[in-house]
């Protein structure tokens, strides 16, 4: 039987803000649960990490930001990602999120908006369900 | 000496016993539901005696309040003599927005004035910067020149409000703002008081928000520290942060021991570098807490933490002045602790946590909003969050006597074991060669992301409760009304600065950024250079790229 790869995923800290407490829990439950994952650190502009997304060969990227520019911010992600023909990789969100915007990120093709509070369970649950390699 | 007498020990003893057999009975009928602990991980006994705190001496550890070790404040008379200052963390959008929630504030019995910058801000980017776009006045007020910091005071005595700046790497500018802006209302630097929080290291250990690296950052901070003394003698120029490493998700512990570890650390550097004797600048060292949801672990934090630093100051490094040996606190309850989830009842989280902090002996509170989990609080929210700590000091009588839990077994016994358990991190910390080389070495951070991660697992796992979160569910959530920072701001901003770099005298800026440059290759303080190259409207950025230049910029190594 063919062993399955495992999912790569990237977490990113989008913009200025440096509340990381949540990505970085969030890429530890990652790893935790078996999957490869690279954090990028706080402070990223959103070419950075669709740069980071295409070179580390991801399938995933969950990107952060607490500091209520996320409508700015991950939208541009997608575009970059598509611009370079990167639209595989799945890309999903959280943080400090009003409710009205996340009909809008989903629009833009973040896959999913995980809010404060979410078990890392309901996140792993969600991925398997919805990611395959994108490769 | 002892507190208690032999018979009391014994009689004490002789009562545990009897106690026991009767725990034991009724563990028949109601067994123990849990491993009961603090928040933080302590165990916690079901009862406390005279034996927990038998090794405690009353004039060592507990003693009086304004004299050492200062474990029950340092003021003498505490409350009765001045309530704790209500001082609510504020700033959004453009500085006339800012300046008219200050008033409003003011107008509401609020006591002291307290900055949040926007992002930009406070990376030290002006807002016409692309690292700047959408991020502009959104989590702050938008500060790019004077112009801006002269309409934040408008109409502010700043002369007899004290102002409180949360700004750290361009903290030097922030402050030199103020400086002048204080001079063009008439009031001299020896007349204005407040605190800029110009805490880096903490910065790098969790908060983030870094600049330049870690060595020139403290010697920013040393000239800040030499400036006050000699030429703003009421003015913190330091506020030595536990908060937001608690808020990354440190224990109570950890929280007090990093941040005793850091002020550590800043005495050295002044000393080191600046030739300047301990009580010539220890007095104006400030320090800001988180209160967390477990009440009694917080109290006793905080007795925990003057008595500690009294110590520090007193036997360390042989400080003579007993306001050197003051360890005197700003309180913000715990943003971490608020959900998302039925936000009402963050009201009552946060009314728990103020009251830890008031027992506990703050100088000075931030009560935080109920809707502070959604974005800044509309001028609602941020009313009942000041009619808390109004309600606290002036209808509950908790302020009539001063750190009514001296002498409780319980908290006398948590207040020297967290006491103990920090003493363990600092000496830990000392072996490594002090915080500077424990944070290139990524301890602090490696530890409280641990302790963060084990809390989210005891949450996720239901061994923690939080209500509305793991617990008691709400099947529809009630909708809040939320601030909403209008795109105009950016414009607006963007606009207000152009036109300073229109009007004026650029040579004259220039000029000013080129002294500052030659003063940060060398090593006199900066400061004189950095007021005049405010004064002559030179931005925030054009500052700060100066310090970018000379110094390099950090990178955050990704420790997860």
């Amino acid at each position: 039987m063919k062993q399955k790869r495992k999912l790569r995923v990237l977490i990113a800290k989008l913009g200025l803000d440096g509340h990381d407490r949540g990505a970085r829990i969030v890429a530890r439950g990652f790893r935790d649960a078996g999957f490869e994952v690279i954090y990028t650190g706080v402070h990223q502009t959103p070419e950075q990490v669709a740069n980071a997304a295409i070179q580390e060969d991801v399938d995933l990227v969950g990107l952060s930001c607490l500091s209520g520019a996320h409508l700015y911010l991950f939208r541009e992600v997608v575009r970059q990602l598509r611009e370079r023909g990167a639209d595989n990789i799945t890309v999903i969100g959280g943080g400090v999120i009003p409710q009205e915007d996340i009909p809008k990120l989903k629009e833009a093709g973040i896959k999913e908006i995980f809010l404060p509070g979410t078990p890392l369970d309901e996140i792993l649950k969600w991925t398997e369900e919805n990611v395959k390699p994108a490769g | 000496m002892t507190m208690f007498s032999d018979k009391t020990l014994d009689e004490a003893r002789r009562g545990m016993e009897r106690w026991r057999e009767e725990a034991r009975k009724s563990a028949d009928r109601f067994p123990e539901q849990k491993l009961f602990c603090t928040i933080s991980g302590l165990p916690v006994e079901p009862v406390y005696t005279p034996e927990n705190i038998k090794d405690s001496d009353f004039a060592e550890s507990i003693g009086y309040p304004g004299m050492y070790p200062f474990t029950r404040g340092c003021q003498a008379t505490g409350y009765r003599g001045k309530v704790w200052t209500f001082r609510m963390f504020s700033g959004l959008g453009t500085a006339e927005d800012t300046n008219r929630r200050w008033h409003q504030l003011l107008k509401e019995g609020e006591t002291g004035l307290s900055t949040a910058f926007d992002f930009p801000t406070l990376m030290g980017y002006d807002s016409d910067s692309p690292r700047a776009v959408s991020e502009v006045g959104k989590c702050g007020v938008a500060i790019d020149t004077l112009a801006d910091f002269e309409i934040l005071t408008r109409g502010i005595p700043l002369d007899k409000v004290t102002t409180s700046m949360t700004i750290n790497p361009p903290a030097s500018v922030l402050w030199a703002m103020y400086l002048v802006a204080a001079e063009k209302q008439g009031v001299s630097w020896d007349k204005v008081g407040g605190t800029i929080q110009n805490d880096m290291l903490k910065e790098f250990i969790a908060q983030k928000t870094f600049m330049c690296p870690p060595e020139p950052s403290i010697r920013l901070i040393s000239d800040t520290i030499e400036f006050g003394t000699k030429y703003v003698p009421r003015w913190n120029t330091i506020s030595i942060s536990g908060y937001h490493m608690r808020e990354a998700g440190a224990t109570a512990v950890q929280e007090l021991a990093f941040t005793l570890a850091d002020g550590i650390a800043y005495v050295e550097d002044v000393i080191r570098r600046k030739k300047l004797e301990v009580d010539a600048f220890a007095p104006r060292l400030s320090f800001f807490f988180d209160a967390h949801m477990d009440f009694f672990e917080e109290i006793a934090k905080f007795r925990a933490a003057r008595r500690m630093w009294a110590k520090i100051m007193k036997e360390r490094f042989k400080a003579k002045n007993p306001r050197s040996w003051w360890l005197r606190f700003h309180t913000q309850t715990a943003g971490c602790s608020l959900t998302h989830q039925q936000p009402y009842n963050n009201i009552v989280r946060t009314t728990i946590e103020a009251l830890a902090a008031v027992l506990g002996g703050t100088q000075s509170l931030h009560t935080n909003s109920f809707d502070e989990e959604f974005a800044l609080p509309t001028e609602f929210a941020a009313t009942i969050a000041l009619r808390t700590q109004q309600i606290l000091a002036e209808e509950t009588g908790v302020i009539n006597t001063i750190d009514p839990l001296a002498g409780s077994y319980f908290v006398e016994a948590l207040t020297n074991q967290i006491e103990a358990e920090a003493w363990k991190y600092i000496e830990k910390i000392d072996e490594m060669g002090g915080m500077l080389a424990a944070i290139a070495q990524g301890f602090p951070q490696r530890e409280i992301a641990n302790a963060a991660y084990e809390f989210k697992r005891q949450v996720d796992s239901q061994k923690r409760v939080v209500v509305g979160v793991n617990k008691y569910v709400a099947k529809e959530e009630t909708p809040v009304e939320i601030l909403k920072i209008d795109e105009r701001v950016e414009a607006e901003q963007v606009k207000r600065l152009r036109e300073v770099k229109r009007t004026r005298d650029n040579r004259k800026v220039a000029q000013t950024l080129r002294e500052l440059r030659r003063a940060c290759q060398g090593e006199e303080n900066v400061m004189p250079y950095v007021i005049e190259a405010v004064r002559a409207y030179a931005t925030e950025q054009e500052i700060c790229d100066v310090y970018r230049e000379v110094f390099g910029e950090y990178r955050d190594p990704g420790f997860y």
